[in-house]
């Protein structure tokens, strides 16, 4: 079993499943918080899939994207909590 | 031999990734929520980009994951607390298993002491204003 194979037939399902776990809670989260972090852990789960995608086609570039995306997931998580700190 | 490590290495991250996730789902509170997911899904993604990091024979790639997984473990903390505080002030409810916490008297005292920091600005920004209507006068 080559190593592709492995990455498309285990890892992309797995993670593949838990973005779907993490959508229910984004849609069902009975508080604004909850969403908030739901959205963390998508971006997160994301940076791990292009990852993943980056092995599995051979092409380095993508990790810029990742990284770019790690910077992005932190400030949203900041300017959440900044704006929810601020209404009540 | 790389080959190898990488899909244990890989396995290891996507399970603790679906470990996050299912956790997120099932536990009933939100800081539960938020104590299960932030490590988990750290450790899943490092161990992800450490595959990267073996995967490519090159210097700038293993540079480039060592940058994303030291960024992800310094600033993942710092965002859990943020969100973690602002979802304590706003008043999420804690879980009705919950037995103790600490924070409560430490924020009722510091809400009475804002309140009297409070009352005694307003009152000195009156003196201000009253003071300056007796100089127009």
């Amino acid at each position: 079993m080559t190593l592709d194979l492995y990455f498309d037939y285990v890892i992309f399902p797995l993670l593949t499943v838990s973005v779907i776990l993490v959508f229910y809670r984004l849609f069902k989260g009975p508080e604004v918080v909850d969403r908030v972090i739901a959205l963390d852990l998508i971006i997160t789960i994301g940076i791990g899939f292009i990852t993943a995608y980056s092995i599995r086609s051979e092409q380095a570039l993508f990790l810029d994207v990742a990284m770019i995306l790690a910077l992005i997931a932190f400030l949203g998580t900041i300017a959440f909590a900044f704006y929810l700190d601020k209404k009540k | 031999m790389t080959n190898t490590l990488i899909c244990i290495f890989s396995t290891i991250g996507a399970l603790s990734i679906l470990f996050a996730s299912i956790g997120i789902v099932r536990m009933p509170d939100f800081y539960l929520r938020l104590s299960v997911t932030v490590k988990a899904a750290t450790l899943g993604v490092g161990l992800l980009l450490a595959c990267a990091a073996f995967f490519f024979p090159d210097v700038s790639v293993t540079t480039r994951a060592m940058a994303i997984v030291f960024f992800l473990i310094l600033t993942a903390p710092v965002a859990a607390h943020m969100i973690g505080r602002t979802a304590y002030h706003s008043g999420t409810p804690t879980w009705e298993g919950t037995l103790l916490d600490e924070l409560d008297e430490d924020y009722k005292k510091q809400r009475a002491g804002m309140l009297e920091d409070a009352n005694k600005e307003a009152a000195a920004a009156a003196e201000v204003r009253r003071s300056k209507e007796d100089d127009s006068e």
